[in-house]
């Protein structure tokens, strides 16, 4: 991250963003793929004539420095669409993702671990995706080591580790790494029950230092708690937008 | 320059920015190839070395021509094409196995085709050590000549590199890709002259420009064995190498955007 990227304010618009899938393999995702588009309703064919899913259709959202946002909506509603879209991870076949700050994306929490590295290499892997310098490098390393209390483990392969050293290794690298934009899939918030209140405050520190958070999420305490502003998604197209007390009162009534 | 053309350059730019990422993850596919192993990356060296012998021997008196002669030959050809070979079957895999990284994060492209070819080129110096022996034993010191190997492999680098690009998006895009490239490398294998000579075939050799293999191969080949690789292979296999590059590059700018449904 330069000073440059630092200055300057963060900030995501989406503009009249649509998102589609033409389904290629036929294989089992793409099954997966076909049956849940089909059970919500967005499947489509484009000129083609090939089955294409509607991911997302014409969103447009501003962020401004300083939101908090939480997503929410029901399986297959295009949340975590919407977060990759925002990553730059899918290009939009029509409108456009601007983002202004330097930006992480958290969706999988086994990303680029790999079984037959130490923890320390993983951690080291790690480090340089996001490109880190070597001094970052050393300190994320410490870092990592100490929240995880991986202790002797840190040096012997991930594949014996148990999965609540795998966890906490997981969770400690993935909140490592402070950007201007944070965006979150809800997979942290759940974890082993002694780590969970260490995790909450890791976690909380993370949150407080972004810029901007967007948090695609299921869990009505946490939208509340945290967001200053909650996006309702259906079936692909924004529903509502608004503070987490009105727009949550209209989901969880309509869902009832 | 178009909007697309533009955003993969940045793509460069990018993947070039992270080149330590690329140093580690090529050498990490070779330490895991091996873990455990006690020679590790040697066995390729022991597997070709196995080759060039046997090889050597059967086909030195099948062919009828002196040793001396024809294992150097052998030897140049067999660590050159595994190289090719590897670059060329490995590339249909460069995005398809690295779907979990793409569809999780912003990543250049490039940093996954840099990974391919980096590990490739590993290959190939640990392959090469085979060359040693065989030139100590026959008594073949290339001399000045050798350094036109360096402006081959500059030429080899950004071929594999760009066929990595295009040919990893093909075959993310279109499953079956992948057995037919397996295939052809295979067909190619033996229709280019590594364990033949073009001497063997006479008249037919005229044909040989036909191969772009060929061509990439005898620009790394001669310069090994201390002879000239001659102006008119050199302008073959950089014309064949324009192709290549204009026409990868052209299809990964079209790509690029939808690499991450395709993986």
């Amino acid at each position: 991250m330069t000073m440059a990227d630092r200055k300057r304010a963060a900030r995501v618009t989406v503009e009249n963003v649509s998102l589609r899938f033409p389904l290629y393999h036929a294989g089992a995702r793409s099954l997966k793929k076909l049956a849940l588009a089909a059970a919500t309703r967005r499947l489509g064919r484009d000129s083609g004539s090939r089955v294409v899913v509607e991911a997302l259709k014409e969103i447009s959202i501003g962020i401004a420095s300083g939101e908090r946002i939480g997503l929410i909506g029901g399986n297959g509603a295009g949340k975590t669409s919407l977060l990759r879209a925002i990553a730059g991870i899918y290009e939009p076949a029509s409108g456009v993702v601007k983002t202004c700050g330097s930006l992480n994306v958290l969706l999988d929490p086994n990303l680029g671990m790999n079984p037959d590295l130490t923890g320390r290499e993983n951690i080291f892997l790690r480090g340089l995706y996001h490109g880190l310098s070597r001094p970052a490098l050393r300190r994320l390393e410490d870092d990592v080591a100490s929240f995880a209390e991986l202790a002797e483990f840190l040096d012997l392969p991930l594949r014996i580790y148990s999965a609540g050293m795998s966890v906490r290794l997981g969770f400690a690298l993935a909140t490592a790494i402070q950007p201007q934009i944070l965006l979150m899939d809800e997979w942290f918030l759940a974890g082993d029950a002694a780590f969970l209140e260490k995790a909450h405050t890791r976690l909380e520190d993370l949150v407080r230092g972004v810029e901007i958070l967007v948090l695609a999420t299921h869990q009505e305490p946490v939208v509340r708690k945290w967001c200053t502003r909650v996006i309702l998604l259906d079936q692909g197209r924004v529903r509502a937008d608004g503070p987490p007390g009105d727009v949550l009162d209209e989901y969880f009534l309509r869902s009832r | 320059m178009t909007a697309a053309g533009k955003a993969a350059w940045r793509d460069l730019a990018g993947g070039l920015k992270l080149w330590r990422l690329v140093w580690a993850l090529g050498w990490l596919d070779i330490r895991l190839r091996y873990r455990g192993s006690v020679l590790g990356p040697l066995w390729l060296t022991l597997s070709t070395a196995v080759m060039v012998a046997a090889l050597g021997g059967l086909y030195a008196g099948l062919f009828r021509l002196q040793a001396a002669d024809y294992v150097p030959h052998l030897a140049v050809s067999l660590v050159l094409w595994n190289s090719v070979a590897g670059q060329v079957t490995e590339s249909c895999s460069v995005f398809v196995q690295q779907e979990p990284v793409i569809r999780s994060m912003r990543m250049p492209f490039w940093v996954h085709a840099g990974r391919v070819l980096l590990r490739n080129l590993l290959v190939l110096a640990h392959n090469a050590l085979v060359l040693v022996p065989v030139f100590l034993l026959f008594g073949i010191f290339p001399g000045v000549q050798a350094l036109l190997v360096l402006p081959a492999m500059a030429l080899w680098v950004v071929d594999g590199f760009l066929l990595a690009l295009a040919l990893g998006a093909i075959c993310a895009r279109f499953r079956d890709i992948s057995p037919i490239v397996s295939s052809v490398a295979q067909l190619a294998f033996f229709v280019t002259p590594v364990i033949w000579k073009p001497e063997l075939i006479g008249a037919r050799a005229a044909l040989l420009a036909l191969n772009p293999f060929h061509a990439l191969l005898e620009i790394m080949r001669a310069p090994l064995l201390g002879e000239p690789a001659g102006v008119a292979v050199w302008a073959s296999a950089l014309a064949y190498s324009f192709f290549l590059v204009a026409g990868s590059w052209a299809l990964f700018v079209r790509a690029r955007p939808r690499l991450a449904y395709w993986v």
